[in-house]
C-alpha cells in the first residue's frame, strides 16, 4: 500500500474512534445531569401519563446502554433526532443554520493564511528591525484578545463610526437572497450570476470575518515566524547563502516550505477555535448561523440538538485535520515517504 | 523559582522589553485584584447598586472610566471583574493541571496500548472546539460561575496531558531513566521523582500562559449570558451588556474589552518570556 494512502487510512479510523468517543461523552453528559429530559421536553403541565408515553417513546426508560445504542444506530440512519426547540429533526435545522457559519470560518481560514502567513515570513525575515518589532507586538495583541472583543471594537470603529461596513446581518434587507445551492451566499450569488448580491454579501462576511480570524492571524504570524527563524539556522541554509543563492530564492524556496509544516498543523488544531469563536462573532454581527441556534438551544435544554451539534462540529473539526495530514504530507516528503505511523 | 536563581535566564528575561512589560502588567493587574476594597474609588459598586444621579456617565475626573446604564463606576466594577477572573483561572489550572500531567506521564510512560487508548480519549476533548464544550456542559447546567469554571476545567486539561506525554516521550528515552530503571527503583519514583521534576519547567511555563487564555475563554462564555450572572462584576458581560449601548456609551463595552486584552497579554509575555529565558539559562 502507498505509504500516503496508509496513513489516511491510520487516520480515518483514529477519527472515528475519537468520533465514537465525542457521541459517548457528549451522550454520557446529557443523560447523567439531573432532570428528567421528557419532563423538561413537554413541560409542567403534562400528565405524569403524557410524560411517561414519552419516556418509553424515546427509550429513556431503558438503562442507559441500551438508550445509547439506540441513540447510535438512528445516527446512523441519519437521524440526530427531533429539537424540543424548533419541533423540527434536528438534522434539518442543522442543515439550514450550518452554511452561514461554514461560510463564516472558511473566510476566516482564507484571511488567516493570506494575512497571517506574510506577516511571520516578513517579521522573519526582517528580524530584530522595527518592522519586525511592530509584527510581534501586533501578533500578541490579536491573540490576547477575544473575538468577541475584535466584534464589538472592529463594529463600532469600522461601522458605527466610520460607516465603512453594515453594523450586522448577511445581506441588505432590500435585498433578496439567491436561489441555495451551497447555503453559502457568496457562492450561489456567483452561481446565479447576480453581481450586486455578490459584493453586498462580501461587504456584509469581511467584518465578521475579520473579527473572528484576527487571534488565528496573529497565532499564525509568530509561528510562522518562529518556525522560519529556526530553519534560517539550519545548516543547508548557511550553505546556499554561502554559495551566493539570491536571498529572495532562499527565503522563498529553502526556508519558507519546511517553515510551513508546524503551521498547517497548528492550523488544523485553530479550526476548533475558529468554529467555536463562530458563536461569539455570530452573535455580535446577528449572523444568522449555528450560534443563535446554539445558544437557544442550549438555554432550552434541548438535549438532542445540543448532542446533534456537538457532533457535526466535531466531525467538520476531525475531517478538516485529515485533510490537513494530507496537505503536511505533501508538503513534507519525510513524512510522504515514511511508514504510516504517526 | 529555580529558573530565576539561574543568573543567566534572569539577565536574558531582562533584555527582552516585551517580558518586562508582561510581568509589569501581570503585577499591576493582581495587584488591583487583591487590593480592590483598597484602591477601588466607589467599593459598594460591585453590588448591584448604583449612583442614579450618575446614569451612563461618560469618563470624567469624578468617574474615571465612566458609569454603566445604572450609575456603576465602572473602574471599581473592572477591578471586582480581574478578582473574579483570577480566582477563576486559578482553581481551573489547580485541577487541570495535576490531572492532565498524570495522564500525560500515565500515556508517556506505560505501553502501547495505555498509551492509545488514554491519547485518544484526549483527542476526543480535543476535538471538540473548547467554546462548544464549555458551551454544552454550562447549557446542561444552570449558568454560573462555579459551573463555567467546571465547563472550561473540563476542556483544560487535555491540552496538559498532551503536552506531558510529548515531554514524557522524549524524556524516557534518557539515559538517567535507563539508570533509574536499571538499578530497579519503583514506577512512582521514576514518573514523579525523575522524569517530572524535568517536565516543570515547560508545565510551569504553559501555566503562566494559560491564566490569560482561561480569562479569555470564561470571558467568552460570560459574554454569552452562560457564566456569572449579574450582579457579580464580569468582564464578559459587561462588554456584552454594553454592546447593546453602542455607540453613544462606547465606554461601557470598550474599557472592560480593554482589561480583558492587558490581562490576557501580560501572561503572554510574561510565559513567552519565561521560556525564552529558560531556554537561553541552559
Amino acid at each position: 500500500m502507498p505509504p500516503l494512502l496508509q496513513t489516511l487510512l491510520h487516520r480515518l479510523v483514529a477519527s472515528l474512534v475519537v468520533l465514537v468517543g465525542v457521541s459517548m461523552l457528549m451522550f454520557l453528559i446529557a443523560r447523567v445531569i439531573p432532570g428528567d429530559p421528557a419532563r423538561i421536553a413537554l413541560g409542567p403541565n403534562a400528565t405524569e401519563a403524557q410524560v411517561q408515553a414519552l419516556r418509553h417513546e424515546r427509550h429513556l426508560d431503558e438503562p442507559i446502554p441500551i438508550q445509547y445504542w439506540h441513540y447510535v444506530s438512528d445516527v446512523a440512519r441519519g437521524d440526530l433526532g427531533n429539537s424540543l426547540y424548533s419541533n423540527r429533526p434536528v438534522s434539518v435545522d442543522i442543515a439550514q443554520y450550518l452554511p452561514a457559519t461554514l461560510e463564516l470560518v472558511f473566510a476566516a481560514g482564507l484571511m488567516m493564511v493570506v494575512l497571517g502567513i506574510p506577516v511571520g515570513v516578513l517579521s522573519a525575515r526582517y528580524r530584530g528591525r522595527v518592522g519586525d518589532h511592530v509584527g510581534r507586538v501586533g501578533a500578541i495583541i490579536a491573540v490576547s484578545t477575544p473575538a468577541f472583543v475584535w466584534g464589538v471594537i472592529l463594529q463600532l470603529v469600522l461601522a458605527y463610526l466610520w460607516h465603512l461596513f453594515p453594523i450586522e446581518g448577511r445581506l441588505t434587507a432590500s435585498l433578496s437572497a439567491p436561489p441555495a445551492v451551497t447555503g453559502f451566499v457568496t457562492i450561489d450569488a456567483i452561481l446565479a450570476g447576480d453581481g450586486t448580491v455578490l459584493l453586498d454579501a462580501l461587504h456584509h462576511l469581511i467584518l465578521p470575518a475579520l473579527a473572528l480570524a484576527m487571534a488565528g492571524i496573529g497565532q499564525t504570524a509568530r509561528l510562522t515566524r518562529a518556525s522560519m527563524v529556526e530553519t534560517y539556522q539550519k545548516p543547508y541554509i548557511e550553505m546556499a547563502q554561502a554559495y551566493g543563492f539570491r536571498e529572495r530564492r532562499i527565503a522563498n524556496r529553502y526556508a519558507f516550505r519546511p517553515a510551513l509544516v508546524p503551521v498547517l498543523t497548528i492550523l488544523g488544531l485553530d479550526l476548533a477555535a475558529l468554529l467555536g469563536n463562530a458563536f461569539l462573532v455570530e452573535s455580535v454581527f446577528g449572523w444568522p448561523g449555528l450560534s443563535r441556534y446554539g445558544v437557544e438551544v442550549i438555554l432550552h435544554k434541548d438535549l438532542d440538538a445540543i448532542v446533534g451539534t456537538v457532533l457535526i462540529i466535531a466531525t467538520g473539526f476531525l475531517i478538516a485535520n485529515i485533510v490537513v495530514d494530507l496537505l503536511v504530507a505533501v508538503v513534507n516528503p519525510r513524512i510522504r515517504f515514511a511508514t504510516g505511523q504517526s | 523559582m529555580k529558573l530565576f536563581a539561574d543568573s543567566l535566564g534572569w539577565q536574558a528575561f531582562r533584555r527582552n522589553p516585551l517580558s518586562l512589560t508582561g510581568l509589569l502588567l501581570v503585577v499591576l493587574v493582581v495587584a488591583a485584584a487583591l487590593f480592590a476594597d483598597l484602591i477601588a474609588p466607589y467599593p459598594s459598586h460591585a453590588g448591584p447598586i448604583g449612583d442614579f444621579a450618575a446614569i451612563s456617565a461618560p469618563p470624567s475626573n469624578q468617574y474615571l472610566l465612566g458609569t454603566d446604564t445604572i450609575g456603576r463606576d465602572l473602574l471599581t466594577r473592572i477591578l471586582y471583574a480581574y478578582r473574579l477572573s483570577l480566582e477563576m483561572a486559578a482553581v481551573v489550572l489547580a485541577i487541570t493541571t495535576p490531572v492532565g500531567v498524570l495522564i500525560g506521564l500515565a500515556a508517556g510512560y506505560f505501553g502501547p496500548i495505555t498509551s492509545y487508548v488514554l491519547m485518544r480519549v484526549t483527542d476526543v476533548f480535543l476535538s471538540i472546539p473548547p467554546l462548544v464544550l464549555a458551551l454544552s456542559i454550562t447549557g446542561f447546567l444552570e449558568p454560573s460561575a462555579i459551573h463555567g469554571m467546571m465547563a472550561v476545567a473540563a476542556m483544560w486539561w487535555p491540552w496538559y496531558a498532551r503536552l506531558a506525554y510529548n515531554l514524557t516521550r522524549a524524556e524516557k528515552q534518557e539515559g538517567y531513566v535507563l539508570a533509574a530503571e536499571t538499578i530497579g527503583a519503583s514506577v512512582p519514583h521514576i514518573l514523579f521523582r525523575e522524569i517530572l521534576p524535568n517536565c516543570m519547567p515547560a508545565i510551569f511555563t504553559k501555566m503562566t500562559i494559560d491564566v490569560g487564555f482561561v480569562i479569555l475563554i470564561a470571558s467568552s462564555l460570560s459574554f454569552l449570558g452562560l457564566g456569572a450572572q449579574a450582579p457579580t462584576p464580569d468582564l464578559g458581560s459587561m462588554v456584552a451588556d454594553g454592546a447593546k449601548y453602542m455607540p453613544d456609551a462606547w465606554w461601557l463595552s470598550v474599557f472592560p474589552a480593554l482589561a480583558i486584552l492587558l490581562v490576557v497579554m501580560g501572561f503572554n509575555l510574561l510565559g513567552d518570556g519565561l521560556r525564552e529565558a529558560a531556554d537561553a539559562g541552559r
